[in-house]
C-alpha cells in the first residue's frame, strides 16, 4: 500500500498505511466535565477500527466527534484536531452538512424515517444530488443490494421504512448511509439491538464494506470487535489505554487493564 | 392460609369494594351531566331541525319560521379565519420551541406565559381585542372576531406542536442530521413527518374548543340578522345568535337557539372523535 495519492499527508503518515482520519491531542467537555483526555489515533484508510471498552468510556463519545454530531446540543465541545483527509474538522467554520455527507454515521437503534423504503434512500441523495429517476432507480437498488437488503424489499419499495423488521431497519439505515457516498462510516453499538442472525448479517456487510470505506465500530461485544475489525482501540475512563492491530490487542495486550478487559475480569 | 393473612386479606378486599365502588359512583355522577345535557340538547333542538335551517337567514323578533343560515356560515368563516391565522402562528411557535430553541432559557419563559394565556378566561381575550381593534376601526367586524379567536388557537396549537415534536425521538433527528441534512431539511422532512398526525389533532381541538366561544365574539363581532360575507362588518354566528335567541320571550327564537346548540354540540364532538381516531390510527402505524 502507498501513500503517495496524499498529498496532504502529515509527518505521521510515515506509518505504512494512509491514515483516513487522525485524532490529535483530542480533549472533550460535556459541560465542565472533561469526557476525553489527550486521544491519539488514526483511521486507516479502507481499514476497520473498532472500539471497545467498559460504558461511559468515552467511545461513542469519540465517534460522535469525528462527525460533530455533538453540535446538535449545547455546552458540548472539542478541543485538539480531528483531521480529515489533512484538514481539521474542529476548526470553525466548517461546513457540518457536508462533513456529515463525508462521515456517515449507523446508530444503535435502527432509526427508518417515516417514509417509504425507497424514499429512506433517495431522500439523503437528492440532498447533495441532482438526478433523474432512472438513475435514482439505479442507485437506490445499488445501496439496497450494498446493504444485502434488496432481495428482501425490492417487491415492496413503496411499503414504509417502518414495516421491516428490526434487522432489515438497520440494514435499511446503513443502505441509507451508503447511498449519499461518504467516505468514512461510523456504527455505533449497530448490533446491540439485533438478534444474532442479524448481527452475523451486519458483520458480513461491515467486512463487504471496507473495500471501499474506511470504518470505524464501537462495540461492547469483544467477539465482534475480533471479527470484524484490523485495529483495536480500547478506552477507559475517558483515556485511550491501547491501541494496536486487533490480533495483538487480544492475544498479547501490553496494559494490564486491556489484559482485564479483555478477559472479563471488569467491564 | 393462617388466620391473620386471612383477615388481613379479608380487610384488603373490602377496601378493594369500598374504592371501587367510589371510582364508579364518581364517573357515574360525572357521565351523568353530560347524558342530561346532551338528552336535554337532543330533546328541544330536535323538534326545530329542518332543512330550512340551513338555507334561510335568522328571523326578525315575533315572525314564523326562519333558520340560522347566515349563523352556521359566518361561524364557519370566523372559525376558518381564526384557526388560518392562530394555526401556522402557533405551529411555528411550538417548532421553535422543541426544535431550535429546546436548550434556550426564553424557551421556558414562553412555555409558562403561553399555559397563563392558554388558561386566560376568553372574555379577557375578547375585551382585549375590543380596545386593540375594535376600538380604533370604530365598529365591531369579523375580521376582530377571527382575531380573538386566533388569540385563543395559538397557546393551545402552540402546546399540542411542541409536546408533538418533543416526542420525536432525537435519535431520528440525529439520523437525519448524520446524512448532511440542513436543521431546517430534519425539521420539515423528519420531525414534522412524525409528528404529524399529533399536530393535526392539536389544530382540530383547536378548532373544537373555539367554535364554541361566545364571550370573546360578543366584544368583537357581535352578531347580524342579516346574510353577510363582509368580514370588516359585523358578522352572525352560531354562539351569539344562541346566546340571543335563548334569552327572548319568542318562543321561536327560542327554538332556533336549541336547534343551533344541538348543531354546534354535535360539530364539535365529530370533530373530537375525528381527531381521536387520526391519532389512533398513526400510533397503529
Amino acid at each position: 500500500m502507498t501513500i503517495e495519492t496524499h498529498s496532504s499527508s502529515q509527518p505521521s503518515a510515515a506509518l505504512p498505511m494512509p491514515e483516513r482520519i487522525s485524532v490529535r491531542d483530542l480533549r472533550f467537555y460535556y459541560g465542565e466535565s472533561l469526557a476525553l483526555k489527550n486521544i491519539n489515533l488514526p483511521l486507516y484508510d479502507r481499514k476497520v477500527t473498532a472500539f471497545i471498552g467498559p460504558s461511559g468510556c468515552g467511545k461513542s463519545t469519540l465517534l460522535r466527534v469525528l462527525n460533530r454530531m455533538y453540535d446538535l446540543y449545547p455546552g458540548q465541545r472539542a478541543e485538539g484536531e480531528v483531521l480529515l483527509d489533512g484538514e481539521n474538522i474542529l476548526q470553525p467554520g466548517i461546513d457540518l452538512n457536508l462533513l456529515r455527507s463525508r462521515v456517515g454515521m449507523v446508530f444503535q437503534k435502527p432509526t427508518p424515517f417515516p417514509m417509504t423504503i425507497y424514499d429512506n434512500i433517495a431522500f439523503g441523495v437528492r440532498l447533495y444530488e441532482n438526478i433523474s429517476k432512472a438513475d435514482m432507480d439505479v442507485r437506490v437498488e445499488e445501496a439496497l443490494s450494498k446493504a444485502a437488503l434488496w432481495k428482501e424489499v425490492k417487491d415492496k419499495l413503496n411499503a414504509s421504512g417502518l414495516s421491516l423488521s428490526g434487522g432489515q431497519q438497520q440494514r435499511l439505515c446503513i443502505a441509507r448511509t451508503v447511498a449519499i457516498k461518504p467516505e468514512v462510516i461510523l456504527f455505533d453499538e449497530p448490533c446491540s439491538a439485533l438478534d444474532p442472525i442479524s448481527t452475523a448479517k451486519i458483520e458480513e456487510l461491515i467486512d463487504e464494506l471496507k473495500s471501499e470505506y474506511t470504518i470505524a465500530i464501537v462495540t461492547h461485544n469483544m467477539q465482534q470487535a475480533a471479527r470484524v475489525s484490523e485495529h483495536t482501540a480500547f478506552m477507559y475512563l475517558g483515556d485511550l489505554i491501547e491501541f494496536n492491530e486487533t490480533s495483538n490487542i487480544f492475544t498479547t495486550p501490553k496494559d494490564q487493564r486491556t489484559q482485564d478487559y479483555i478477559t472479563g475480569r471488569f467491564g | 392460609m393462617s388466620k391473620t393473612a386471612n383477615a388481613l386479606y379479608a380487610g384488603r378486599k373490602r377496601t378493594n369494594i369500598i374504592a371501587m365502588t367510589l371510582c364508579y359512583a364518581a364517573t357515574i355522577f360525572g357521565l351523568m351531566w353530560l347524558t342530561l345535557i346532551l338528552a336535554s340538547l337532543l330533546i328541544n333542538g330536535i323538534p326545530g331541525l329542518s332543512l330550512a335551517i340551513f338555507f334561510e337567514n335568522t328571523p326578525p323578533p315575533n315572525a314564523q319560521g326562519g333558520g340560522l343560515a347566515n349563523a352556521i356560515v359566518g361561524s364557519l368563516m370566523l372559525t376558518t379565519l381564526g384557526v388560518g391565522i392562530g394555526a401556522p402562528v402557533g405551529i411555528l411557535a411550538g417548532t421553535y420551541m422543541a426544535e431550535y430553541g429546546r436548550y434556550e432559557r426564553i424557551t421556558s419563559v414562553i412555555r409558562f406565559i403561553n399555559d397563563i394565556l392558554l388558561s386566560a378566561p376568553s372574555i379577557i381575550i375578547g375585551l382585549f381585542i375590543y380596545t386593540l381593534v375594535v376600538l380604533p376601526m370604530g365598529q365591531f367586524s369579523g375580521i376582530a372576531g377571527a382575531l380573538a379567536l386566533a388569540v385563543i388557537v395559538i397557546p393551545v396549537v402552540v402546546r399540542t406542536t411542541e409536546d408533538m415534536l418533543m416526542l420525536v425521538p432525537n435519535p431520528l433527528r440525529e439520523a437525519a442530521s448524520a446524512l448532511g441534512m440542513p436543521r431546517s431539511l430534519v425539521i420539515k422532512q423528519v420531525a414534522y413527518r412524525a409528528a404529524r398526525a399529533g399536530i393535526i389533532t392539536g389544530v382540530l381541538l383547536a378548532v373544537a374548543r373555539v367554535s364554541g366561544e361566545t364571550a370573546p365574539l360578543l366584544f368583537t363581532v357581535l352578531s347580524n340578522q342579516f346574510w353577510s360575507l363582509d368580514i370588516t362588518q359585523p358578522l352572525a354566528n352560531l354562539p351569539v345568535t344562541i346566546n340571543n335567541f335563548i334569552n327572548n320571550p319568542d318562543p321561536n327564537w327560542k327554538k332556533l337557539a336549541w336547534t343551533g346548540a344541538l348543531i354546534i354540540t354535535f360539530a364539535v364532538l365529530s370533530l373530537n372523535i375525528g381527531a381521536r381516531a387520526l391519532s389512533k390510527s398513526s400510533q397503529s402505524k
